[in-house]
């Protein structure tokens, strides 16, 4: 029995004659929540969605009222608004639908928010490779101002914002929120260091500014319409409203899925709403939350205390899928990538892809994420490619361990967490390679097989 | 940019220690203070440059006294110390404030194996080339990497290959595989020198230092780069495998391009001067130098060069030249065009004789234009000094007022030239009367020279010791780098040696000494009263100049220099 989505955000995005022109968003009830919100008064939105509980949606999981409490009102200078349209995490294809399906909604939630926060200007960076997104946002902006819901003196509220959108160039590390900020300034999007660039004192030109990923954005919206107490009562609490699973790997049907938190667990997903896995084949592994969380292995079992005091003992088809289990689990729901591997699944092969992929993206500006996270390609790749080494694993880890923490953005925990959970929990196939390649190089005989890695 | 200002001091606790030190200085600053410099080791951190924070390598634990979030007191540990919250990931020195009560740690097994980390990441992608390469025994990597690295390599894969000669500038050159890409560079450019041509192209272990397309990095400051890459990746063409820095001798030193006299070291080996480095002071240029200033040496190798004493144009003795000096100075009718070159104790002494012979004495001013950090317009390190000692008492001309006229007229009957080229004073020397007899003190053969009675071969500033008083009254002293030309004395020597015979006194052979020369000095020179030679400082002695503040200098704004804005406007 197929479990019910509840969809909030993507709610009339997949639905028969839904387009997204402004007429049609308006027709299903659009920009109610902005003229709501210009009823109220800025600081009672914010307060609203403190109260909301709803959490960042683009990885780390951090309140989202909780961020604007922290901007520098008190500077006199400009707030700025930024929506984290960079979605590059691999695993993860949410942002897209909304800005394609649903662009009118990203543009009233980042107004709302704009309003609350007061915000002389606000823009979408999105990501290079999203062309199409990027002509649809332009068009929806032109309709919505038209209609002056952007612009000067929005619908005769006194209050004046415009959104710009800005196209990146293609770099992974534009998602991080001061790089992206570096880019949006026209500079190499090199991450700052915090302290003293916290976004919220010293963003954008230096002003305070907040930067909100576009499903948060659009949360407001729903926190606004239904008011928070109704938006935390979907999901758990801590983990309130709903959130957009997309699922990807080997399981009959991929995509993305929305649910409230907490309101789905990770096998339910797995099996019946994505139809279970492919003929034949048995669950290995799970990367719950883009390439960057750290993987979760089907056959543990994962026990421990909550918050609350009251234990769990999970096996893996058992995780409820939050901000808070995932976490509990060892690993995080990140940008809600969940990426699913069966037994045909070659951890080694899998890690080098990744490895390859955090090697290509690392921005290059300090020191153990340049060289580090190359170097863990560079034996990656070699271990698929014939040259495994027993030593190899430890000193995966060992430099992994000296990225984790060291580096000025999160970048470098993101590149070395697949390391080090890989080898925590697959450490035997890493080992049994370096053993076969060997015995292999000692027959004389070819070690490298055909892969299909980038 | 970090201004530290000392006025106010915390007490952090460093490794356990309690120590004072500045308020608001970073981390590495306040190591420094205490004098834990090498706890902290740091490569993209450079004290006159803005902070960012990449290389990692100076990595500490911080904790800041916890405080209740609802009263705000203090909450203290069972034995009634603060309790302290320690920060959960170690942070970067160099971006992290002291405040009152902080504590650090430098010495955590973690923070060692972070340091260990960076220094094995910065070498698995690095040439290791240091049997070739100009920084070896100047190289922070190579200094670190003896201390934090582990000896033998993990790394088995291929290296990077980037270029090794790429021509930055006409005096930088750059190995891209050894930078580290620390920015210092590119922050410099920026920041400093306001010369925005250096950048990174490229991404991540590919990342490289470039200069934009259509430019090059040809600004008077370029070499400053050179200075402050912590590894070899800028060097100097000048200077490119030219000697070992281990085997030059350092000689501090003052650059004499400017009367902004930046603070220099002079790197020498048997008798050859190698290369000029900036030396830090931060009352004067801060850690930075002019291009031009560092090619001064290469003036005197020169094969015009004055190696010998003589008169009427023949070799002589210097006890020679010194008789036949005083029989002319003795004449009468005596005129001097002093030198804003010569050091306070040249122009002191050439200030007795000329007291002594009743002579007039002129300078003319040396000016060119300025750029608003380390060259002023007045191109002459000392006059400054020549208004101490009395020698003028107006700020010089283009060209000489009345001596001028009184050389031309024939008036003169001995003329005292210092340094200057009396054609380039615009005083003929063809139409010059026979009668007029020239003293020429000089560092090459001129036209004056030439047409020199007596010549005395003057040394350059690294061939002798004495002081400059530079545009901010600052009086500054540099020491002798290298032996002079083989029997030639001082300026301060042969001065001394004329006066000695002006007198009648004993002729003293040795070198003057410059404490017995001091003490006279402070006696009667009221500015430099209560001065010692051996008490002059490194870093220079600021000398009382509210006297001067109605004169109208020629300096506009620089680094360290605000010119004085009432009287300009006057």
């Amino acid at each position: 029995m197929a479990i019910e989505e509840k969809r909030l955000i993507l709610k009339y995005a997949d639905q028969e004659g839904y387009t997204n022109d402004i007429d049609c968003y308006i027709k299903h009830g659009g920009y109610e929540a902005l003229k709501k919100g210009f009823q109220m008064k800025p600081e009672d939105i914010c307060q609203e969605v403190l109260d909301s509980g709803v959490r960042g949606r683009g990885g780390a999981g951090f309140p989202a009222g909780m961020k604007w409490k922290f901007l520098d009102r008190k500077s006199g200078k400009p707030i700025y608004l930024i929506c984290n349209a960079d979605e590059s995490e691999p695993g993860t294809f949410k942002d897209r639908q909304i800005i394609h399906k649903d662009p009118h909604q990203l543009i009233e939630g980042m107004l709302c928010s704009a309003y609350a926060i007061q915000a002389k200007l606000a823009f979408i960076y999105i990501r290079g490779e999203f062309f199409e997104g990027y002509k649809i946002l332009e068009r929806a902006i032109e309709e919505a101002r038209a209609k002056n819901f952007l612009g000067d003196n929005i619908l005769g509220s006194d209050y004046s914002c415009d959104i710009i959108v800005h196209r990146g160039a293609g770099a992974y590390i534009c998602g991080e929120e001061t790089g992206l900020i570096e880019s949006l300034e026209g500079k190499r999007a090199n991450p700052r260091i915090k302290p003293p660039y916290f976004p919220a004192a010293l963003g954008l030109y230096q002003c305070p500014t907040i930067v909100n990923n576009v499903e948060t954005l659009c949360d407001v919206k729903h926190v606004i319409t239904m008011g928070s107490k109704e938006f935390a009562n979907i999901g758990t609490p801590g983990n309130t409203g709903t959130r957009i699973w997309c699922v990807s790997g080997h399981v009959q049907k991929p995509g993305y899925y929305e649910f409230p938190c907490a309101g789905v667990t990770l096998g339910e997903l797995i099996y019946d709403v994505c139809g279970g896995l492919l003929p034949g084949r048995k669950l290995k592994a799970v990367i719950p939350g883009g390439s960057s969380s750290k993987i979760l292995r089907a056959d543990e079992r994962f026990k421990g205390k909550k918050k609350d005091g009251t234990e769990f003992d999970w096996g893996i088809e058992d995780i409820p899928m939050d901000f808070d289990s995932l976490s509990l689990v060892g690993s995080m729901s990140g940008s809600g990538g969940v990426i699913i591997m069966d037994d045909s699944t070659d951890m080694v092969e899998a890690l080098a892809n990744i490895n390859y992929f955090y090697a290509h993206e690392s921005c290059g500006q300090c020191t153990p994420c340049r060289e580090g996270v190359p170097w863990m390609k560079k034996i990656t790749t070699r271990m698929c490619s014939g040259g495994a080494r027993e030593e190899d694993v430890d000193l995966l880890k060992s430099i992994a361990d000296q990225i984790e923490g060291r580096t000025i953005c999160a970048f470098g925990e993101a590149a070395s967490w697949p390391v080090q959970s890989f080898i925590a929990k697959f450490k035997d196939e890493f080992e049994a390679k370096a053993k076969e390649q060997a015995l292999l190089r000692k027959q004389g005989e070819d070690t490298a097989k055909e892969t299909s890695l980038i | 940019m970090l201004e530290i200002k000392v006025t106010d001091t915390v007490t952090i606790n460093v490794d356990g220690e309690l120590a004072q030190v500045p308020k608001g200085v970073n981390v590495i600053e306040a190591m420094r203070v205490v004098g834990k410099e090498k706890e902290i080791p740091h490569y993209c951190y450079h004290p006159k440059l803005s902070v960012v924070g990449n290389c990692r390598m100076c990595l500490v634990e911080v904790g800041n006294p916890m405080r209740d979030r609802q009263t705000g007191e203090a909450i203290l540990e069972e034995n009634g110390e603060p309790k302290i919250g320690w920060a959960p990931k170690p942070v970067i020195g160099c971006a992290t404030n002291v405040s009152e009560g902080m504590h650090v740690r430098t010495n955590t097994p973690n923070l060692i194996d972070c340091r260990n980390g960076v220094t094995e990441f910065l070498l698995i992608n690095h040439p290791l080339d240091c049997p070739i390469c100009d920084q070896a025994g100047e190289c922070r990597l190579q200094e670190f990497s003896a201390e934090h690295g582990r000896g033998y390599s993990r790394f088995k894969e291929e290296k990077n290959v980037k270029p090794k000669r790429t021509r930055l500038g006409p005096r930088v050159t750059l190995d891209d595989e050894r930078c580290i890409l620390c920015s210092r560079c590119v922050r410099f450019s920026q920041e400093v020198a306001k010369d925005d041509v250096l950048g990174f192209v490229d991404r991540g272990t590919y990342s490289t230092l470039t200069c934009y397309p259509g430019k090059e990095l040809s600004n008077n400051y370029s070499l400053n780069t050179v200075d402050i890459c912590p590894v070899g990746a800028l060097t100097s063409t000048d200077f490119r495998f030219k000697m070992r820095v281990w085997f030059l001798k350092r000689t501090h030193s003052i650059c004499t391009e400017s009367s902004v006299g930046a603070n220099t070291e002079i790197w020498s080996r048997e008798g050859k001067i190698y290369r000029i480095t900036p030396r830090r002071n931060d009352a004067v240029n801060d850690t930075w130098m002019t291009d031009s200033g560092r090619g001064l040496f290469k003036e005197f190798e020169s094969e015009d060069r004055l190696t010998s004493y003589s008169v009427d144009q023949v070799a002589k003795s210097l006890d020679d030249a010194v008789v036949a000096t005083r029989a002319l100075l003795k004449a009468g009718s005596v005129g001097v065009i002093g030198s804003a070159h010569s050091s306070v104790e040249e122009q002191y002494l050439l200030q007795k004789i000329i007291k002594q012979t009743d002579a007039t004495c002129e300078m003319v001013q040396h000016i060119g234009e300025g750029d608003g950090l380390l060259l002023s317009e007045d191109r002459t390190p000392n006059l400054r000094g020549a208004f101490i000692n009395g020698l003028i008492k107006q700020l010089p001309e283009r060209e000489l007022g009345q001596l001028k006229a009184s050389i031309e007229g024939g008036s003169i009957k001995t003329l005292l030239v210092f340094n200057q080229d009396l054609e380039q004073l615009g005083i003929d020397l063809g139409k010059l009367k026979e009668s007029i007899q020239v003293i020429y003190f000089g560092n090459s053969k001129n036209t004056t020279s030439e047409r020199a009675k007596v010549i005395f071969p003057s040394l350059s500033v690294f061939e002798k010791e004495g002081t400059f008083v530079n545009q901010n009254f600052i009086l500054q002293k540099f020491k002798q780098a290298v032996l002079p030309p083989v029997g030639l004395m001082s300026e301060c020597g042969v001065l001394k040696a004329i006066l000695h015979e002006l007198n009648n006194e004993a002729p003293e052979t040795a070198m003057p000494f410059m404490d017995e020369l001091w003490s006279e000095i402070s006696e009667n020179v009221e500015i430099l009263k209560s001065v010692k030679w051996s008490a002059i400082p490194e870093e220079g002695f600021a000398l009382e100049d509210a006297s001067f503040a109605s004169m109208n200098f020629v300096e506009t704004q620089n680094l360290k220099y605000k010119p004085n804005l009432v009287s300009k406007t006057v």
